[in-house]
């Protein structure tokens, strides 16, 4: 199969067969990391930039690992380095760099549908790297990534998604992903933070975490965020962790082989306990080693590689 | 000179309707009614010999003579609410551009909302406007004024004075009027002087942040959701006020079920209350906005097919009386950014009359309905003496309820092209817009 999409905007655009491509080209990209030199020159002489235009440590760096592990060119901006400072539109700034002849832009952006936007408007592939509260497609598939390769499926398996849906990228796109790769998705937490509609994504809701992770294979949990409480979403973090948190002793009663991510940053203590962050169902930093096979994949496959990545 | 008008189905609500002749003399209707001929020596074998579908009579001739056969010739079609964007951002529309925008859209009038730039809120902004009205030369221009100076929402304007300045109306349009006890002296002090209140319905809190109709739609694109009730609420408000001091009050661009709701209740028991809606929120959902279409964002949002069915109904049974555009212009500067960042509101003035026809089309009201909401309802709630009547200066439209036609945005007279119809197939369109007994328009 060839890959074809010009673009990667989000986990609805993409393709059964498409996901599958891009996990298993992940799973040959792995090996790349672990080698003594963690280098192939499959994409020596693209051009990747890297657009962030809202903070991110993980997902940046993460992008710039797997571009120079195929020896692809990045170079990263930000919105405060970048002329938007000036008074430019964003449109501006990417028929700008777009007549630099990158090949591929990594975008972040606050805002949602950002990287539709842009598509729109260059030729250079994009890839959304997070847009707003829309979508996070290349966290989804390397959670995609992580749980298949720990439990060799994902059709089948039940996975809950607990904390704060509404202002969660990462929750819309694994919603999306896992439904759409066979999975059963619940989703749980203050009614707050479950937008309208949720349902129509593919997940089911419950109002209670211990109803929503009994029997679940994952447990996926989001990011709390203080500034929320301003905004009346939820009362005080000592009520959120009691009620909504994942203590050492929801992790007992669940599935013997239950997983637990989280894609982080974590609040300790809040959403998800230390023990819990430490203990042996925890597979959060697998996520993050999985994190620069998935975008070595897409970075690959976007550029039209027809070459077997293994093969250099 | 002597206009003649053949041969139409002349429709006047509550006055006229008939196929009929109109004989225009000096800009002002000089008689109504079957086999008009046009007087004076020569004129009849010369204009009636030679005009040909929408022609003019020989050059020579005094008269002109328009065929309005199989036509329907109406009122001037008044839109109560337009934001022409001078003084302050010609560069998205002009008073002389909106008022062709408005004459190629068949309306004869238009209410301009005072969010300009300085706002219209004192005489000589108004002033400004109209004299620049008067230069375009084109439609009627009435200014509308803040409720409050700058739309803060802080104290009253000069209300007496800027009546007198030619203002017709107050609005905050945009802003609502959040506090509540000014909301209430605003009603009774523009009541004082027999002008209406036109209120934009919105609880800012209850937005928080919110581009598009909350619901299933706005949770997949990730985008924050702004509920009914935000419009709902305070139109409720309104209500309560409008009962309380009896003073006229005029809600805008109505979006939801809820507030079609409260308006048909507080009509049912006789408070003073008239509301309007704009064509896209009869003619599109939150649909529209998928792919993040920024020419679809707009505020109040486009709503679910509910709320478009209840506004639907709201036109069919009264309890909506007027159509108006809302027009808005704005430049790809403000339009081709992010959603989130993007201005509110599309252009409706060269698209009105061919959207709304579809409500005749459909058999959601009758041709009779639409003239009231497009033309005979906006001059009662402005107080305007309007109609095809002997001695009313001819401000009169023509509509080709027949003509078939593609939108094109790019031949728009606006300025500005943000359009969610562009491309739509239409049915029905004016052909032709008389103010004063000129032509400013003619297919």
């Amino acid at each position: 199969m060839r890959f074809t999409k010009k673009d990667i905007l989000d986990m609805e655009s993409l393709s059964v067969d498409e996901i599958n491509l891009i996990l298993n080209t992940a799973n040959r990209m792995k090996e790349i990391s672990i080698r003594p030199i963690k280098k192939v020159p499959t994409l020596r002489g693209k051009t990747v930039v890297l657009f962030f235009h809202e903070p991110s440590t993980r997902t940046r760096i993460s992008f710039d690992i797997a571009a120079k592990r195929l020896s692809a060119d990045s170079l990263s901006i930000s919105a405060n380095s970048s002329s938007i400072v000036k008074g430019e539109t964003l449109a501006d700034t990417v028929r700008n760099l777009e007549a630099m002849n990158p090949d591929i832009i990594v975008l972040r952006h606050s805002f949602a549908g950002t990287p539709h936007l842009l598509a729109r408007l260059v030729k250079s592939s994009i890839i959304n790297a997070g847009d707003g509260m829309h979508a996070h497609p290349t966290q989804a598939l390397l959670d995609l990534m992580t749980v298949r390769e720990k439990k060799g499926k994902i059709s089948g398996l039940r996975i809950a998604i607990i904390g704060d849906i509404s202002h969660s990228r990462v929750a819309r796109s694994n919603i999306t992903g896992f439904t759409k790769m066979g999975a059963e998705v619940v989703i749980a937490g203050p009614l707050t933070m479950i937008p309208k509609g949720i349902e129509s994504l593919g997940a089911s809701v419950r109002y209670n975490v211990d109803e929503a992770i009994c029997d679940a294979d994952v447990i996926m949990m989001l990011r709390i965020q203080k500034e929320r409480q301003k905004s009346f979403l939820f009362s005080t973090e000592r009520e959120y962790s009691k009620v909504y948190g994942l203590t050492q002793e929801r992790v007992e009663n669940a599935r013997s082989d239950v997983l637990i991510m989280h894609p982080g940053p974590v609040n300790r203590g809040v959403e998800i306990a230390c023990e819990v962050v430490d203990g042996p169902y925890s597979i959060i930093l697998d996520q993050v080693t999985n994190g620069v096979a998935v975008r070595m994949a897409l970075l690959y496959l976007i550029s039209g590689g027809t070459r077997n990545a293994d093969t250099d | 000179m002597l206009i003649l008008i053949k041969g139409g189905r002349v429709i006047d609500p509550g006055n006229l309707d008939g196929i009929m002749d109109i004989l225009i003399e000096d800009g002002k209707i000089k008689e109504q009614g079957s086999g008009i001929r046009g007087q004076g020596s020569g004129v009849e074998k010369q204009g009636l010999g030679v005009s040909q579908g929408l022609g003019i009579g020989g050059q020579n001739s005094k008269l002109k003579i328009i065929d309005a056969s199989g036509k329907f010739v109406v009122p001037g079609l008044i839109d109560m609410h337009v934001h022409f964007r001078e003084p302050g951002h010609e560069y998205k529309e002009t008073i002389k551009t909106g008022c062709l925008s408005a004459a190629f859209g068949g309306f004869t009038a238009v209410c301009t909302m005072p969010n300009t730039n300085p706002v219209t809120d004192n005489a000589q902004v108004a002033e400004y406007i109209l004299k620049k009205a008067r230069l375009a030369n084109t439609v009627r221009v009435y200014p509308v004024a803040a409720i409050s100076p700058g739309l803060k929402g802080k104290g009253l304007c000069e209300y007496g004075e800027l009546k007198e300045a030619g203002v017709i109306a107050f609005s905050d349009d945009g802003n609502p009027v959040v506090d509540n006890q000014l909301m209430r002296r605003a009603l009774e002090y523009a009541k004082g002087f027999g002008l209406p209140i036109i209120s934009h319905c919105e609880q800012l809190d209850l937005v928080a942040g919110g581009v598009m109709n909350e619901g299933a739609l706005a949770t997949r694109m990730g985008l924050a959701g702004i509920p009914n009730a935000a419009e709902s609420i305070m139109v409720m408000r309104d209500i309560a006020l409008c009962e309380l001091t009896g003073a006229s009050l005029h809600i805008a661009h109505v979006s939801t079920a809820e507030s079609v709701r409260a308006i048909r209740d507080a009509k049912k028991r006789g408070i003073p209350v008239t509301a309007e809606t704009a064509p896209h929120y009869f003619s599109l959902t939150e649909k529209a906005v998928e792919a993040y279409n920024t020419n679809a964002k707009m505020n109040p949002p486009l709503r679910s097919e509910h709320d478009r069915e209840a506004v639907l109904e709201g036109l069919s049974d009264g309890t909506i009386d007027v159509i108006a555009t809302d027009h808005a212009p704005h430049s790809s500067i403000e339009k081709e950014v992010e959603f989130d960042r993007a201005a509110n509101g599309i252009i409706g003035l060269e698209t009105s009359v061919s959207l709304s026809w579809k409500l005749v089309q459909n058999s959601i009201i009758s041709i009779a309905d639409l003239i009231e909401k497009m033309s005979t309802n906006p001059a009662k709630i402005l107080g305007l003496d309007h109609g095809i009547k002997k001695g009313k200066p001819a401000d009169i439209t023509i509509i080709d309820p027949d003509i078939t036609y593609k939108v094109d945005a790019a031949g728009f007279q606006s300025l500005s092209r943000n359009t969610p119809f562009d491309g739509w197939d239409m049915k029905g369109k004016a052909i032709l817009t008389m103010v004063g007994g000129n032509v400013v328009f003619e297919r």
